[in-house]
């Protein structure tokens, strides 16, 4: 089990967050294609679980006794690849190649390409299941490791993800955490326009899920709310993290036009801009 | 004739031959496993008695997993397990799986380089009585246009039982297809199967053509054969159970022993075997070929042997197609 967060190390994963999203800006820039919005929403998350949740050993990504996170909304890849890279499972310099040819950074990731994902994916409502598929086999071999899945709420629109829902639920998946990405928007405009997935918490309990609901973006609120799922045994849990889409940069913030394109260079500009004043208003917050 | 070094069955061709389903050659193969290998797991889809994995899951129900009438989350949660060092076998019908969950076991089993085996049962037209919507006679095409997959149809339930233990030892995804219906033992225990070989079941002296049967349809073939020398035409007649790897050199000297090819497979024509071998032939060596199988149609309900007929993929078409082709050779 990982440590409480202490002050300094909240301010450390908050500055990581934010130097996270603006190689994220480099990053999409230099790829010319990918995601933008959702990454940035949950860039706060993906730092914290590289650099405070996750047992794991970035030098030795096949250690067997790591726990597994799993990114089935494989879309939002950057913000993984850009985690892991800061946490030491592959240099800095690899994100320019995102999306580019022979790159081990696919534009959705592939399991095999890269050493540290766990899965494939991109194409939604598969993530869940094969979650639950690691789970089993570390309740068949008695290993401890969590396996953590981090959705997108308009994948809950796929079928298969009430599949693997329902699944979990009857088998009581309690080394199983679900993290659904709420962020309200998708590629066609808003969930709740395109396909109304409310209400999202009641679905989860109709089929004997435990549901937390939490701050996505506010790190210290969301490591409490995984230390509340482990603790909890008698059934899956899933957290339900409300994040800003576009999360650090103004313009990009809660607009559905940025879920699938790149910043230009003008905007990229203008969005480091932005972040790089953040970095200042971090500490100051905490004094 | 029979191969003789093949230990084939010889009481094939007598009027009380004995029949059995090769999904039941399935069951048997995982009940072994069972007790061999305990990293395999099984997974059905609310299907484990007609996909006989009932066997498995009465001795080993830990490493049974039943995800209900849920294809696609049967296949992903299969691929979790088979990146954890697992080696699960998904069973379900072919139109199921892999046909309503193909885009999940193409994403997370096989371009995810899974060790998954999938096994699509009620495949082809002999599922019979149930109808068109039952019977997959697409599953062929499906999975051999994937990369890096290995498909295997075995064509007697003791050849089955072979190849499902031989997938487990393979480390990768594979596809095996099965049948519902009873149909004619052609192997023995004794009978060497290998992975990935053409084997030639019937020789003969001066073969004019040669009959590529994949599935229970070798029957036909064989027996397609054997009428044929009685009107004085010799041809071979060769068990192709792996289509990918497709055994490229074997097909070769056969098509250069024979000139004329047969293909025989109860799918569609388009896609499978026949598909296969005429990619490769195209390339490496033309040679003029027959296609017997369903002729871009879907099947229907019925007993197999009358839709066999009726869709023109028995014993009497295949002899049909084979004078064809030598009318076509002179």
């Amino acid at each position: 089990m990982f440590e409480d967060l202490y002050e300094e190390k909240l301010i450390s994963l908050e500055e990581k967050a934010n130097k996270a999203r603006q190689l994220l800006i480099e990053t999409l820039l230099t790829a010319g294609s990918g995601h933008s919005a959702g990454p940035l929403g949950m860039a706060d998350i993906f730092i914290a679980f590289y650099f405070h949740i996750l047992n794991h050993r970035p030098e030795n990504p096949g250690w067997e006794d790591r726990d597994r996170l799993i990114l089935s909304n494989g879309h939002i890849c950057p913000i993984r690849y850009v985690s892991m890279a800061m946490s030491g499972y592959f240099p800095l310099e690899e994100l320019k190649t995102l999306r580019k040819i022979n790159s081990r950074l696919q534009g959705h990731p592939h399991r095999t390409s890269l050493p540290g994902v766990e899965t494939t994916s991109g194409p939604l409502g598969e993530g869940i299941s094969q979650a639950i598929g690691i789970a089993l086999a570390a309740k068949l071999d008695k290993k401890t490791y969590q396996t953590y899945c981090i959705t997108s709420d308009g994948e809950h629109q796929e079928g298969n993800t009430w599949e693997a829902v329902m699944f979990a639920g009857k088998l009581k998946m309690n080394n199983l955490t679900l993290i659904i990405d709420r962020n309200n928007i998708q590629i066609d405009g808003f969930t709740e326009n395109v396909m109304p997935l409310e209400p999202l918490k009641e679905k989860y309990e109709a089929f004997n899920w435990a549901v937390l609901e939490v701050d996505g973006n506010n790190i210290k609120v969301f490591v409490d709310a995984i230390k509340e799922a482990l603790a909890i045994y008698e059934k899956p849990t899933v957290i339900i993290a409300h994040t800003i889409p576009g999360k650090g940069v103004d313009f990009m913030e809660k607009d559905f036009h940025w879920h699938g394109k790149p910043p230009n260079q003008q905007e990229a500009k203008k969005a480091l801009n932005e972040l790089r004043t953040l970095q200042g208003r971090i500490q100051s917050e905490h004094q | 004739m029979l191969d003789p070094d093949l230990k084939l069955n010889q009481k094939i061709f007598d009027t009380d031959a004995e029949k059995q389903a090769t999904r039941q050659g399935y069951g048997e193969g995982l009940a072994e496993l069972g007790e061999k290998n305990p990293n395999v797991v099984v997974l059905t889809a609310d299907l484990s008695e007609s996909t006989q994995t009932e066997k498995f899951a009465e001795k080993y129900p830990d490493r049974f997993f039943e995800c209900g009438v849920a294809e696609q989350n049967m296949a992903a949660v299969a691929a979790g397990l088979g990146i954890t060092g697992k080696i699960p076998f998904i069973s379900s019908y072919a139109t199921f799986s892999p046909g309503k969950n193909w885009e999940t076991i193409r994403t997370t089993i096989v371009y995810n380089q899974s060790n998954v085996k999938i096994a699509g049962h009620h495949s082809g037209i002999a599922t019979g009585p149930d109808g068109a919507t039952h019977q997959a006679t697409e599953d062929i095409a499906l999975t051999r246009t994937l990369p890096d997959i290995k498909v295997i149809i075995p064509c007697d339930s003791i050849e089955a039982k072979k190849a499902t233990l031989v997938s487990a030892d393979i480390n990768g995804p594979v596809y095996l297809r099965f049948t519902r219906d009873k149909t004619p033992v052609i192997t023995t225990e004794q009978t060497p199967f290998e992975l990935g070989k053409i084997q030639t079941f019937w020789t003969s002296t001066n073969p004019q053509a040669v009959i590529l049967a994949t599935g229970y349809l070798l029957y036909y073939a064989l027996l397609t054969a054997k009428n044929l020398e009685a009107e004085g035409i010799d041809v071979l007649v060769a068990n192709v159970s792996t289509i990918k790897p497709l055994d490229g050199q074997t097909l070769l000297e056969l098509a250069e022993k024979t000139g004329a090819i047969v293909t025989v497979e109860d799918h569609q024509v388009a896609g499978g075997l026949g598909g296969a071998v005429a990619e490769f032939l195209a390339k490496n060596k033309p040679t003029p070929m027959e296609f017997i199988g369903l002729q871009d149609t879907f099947g229907q309900s019925g007993p197999p042997t009358e839709l066999l007929a009726k869709y023109q993929m028995n014993d009497k078409a295949i002899a049909a197609a084979v004078k064809k082709l030598l009318a076509r050779k002179s």
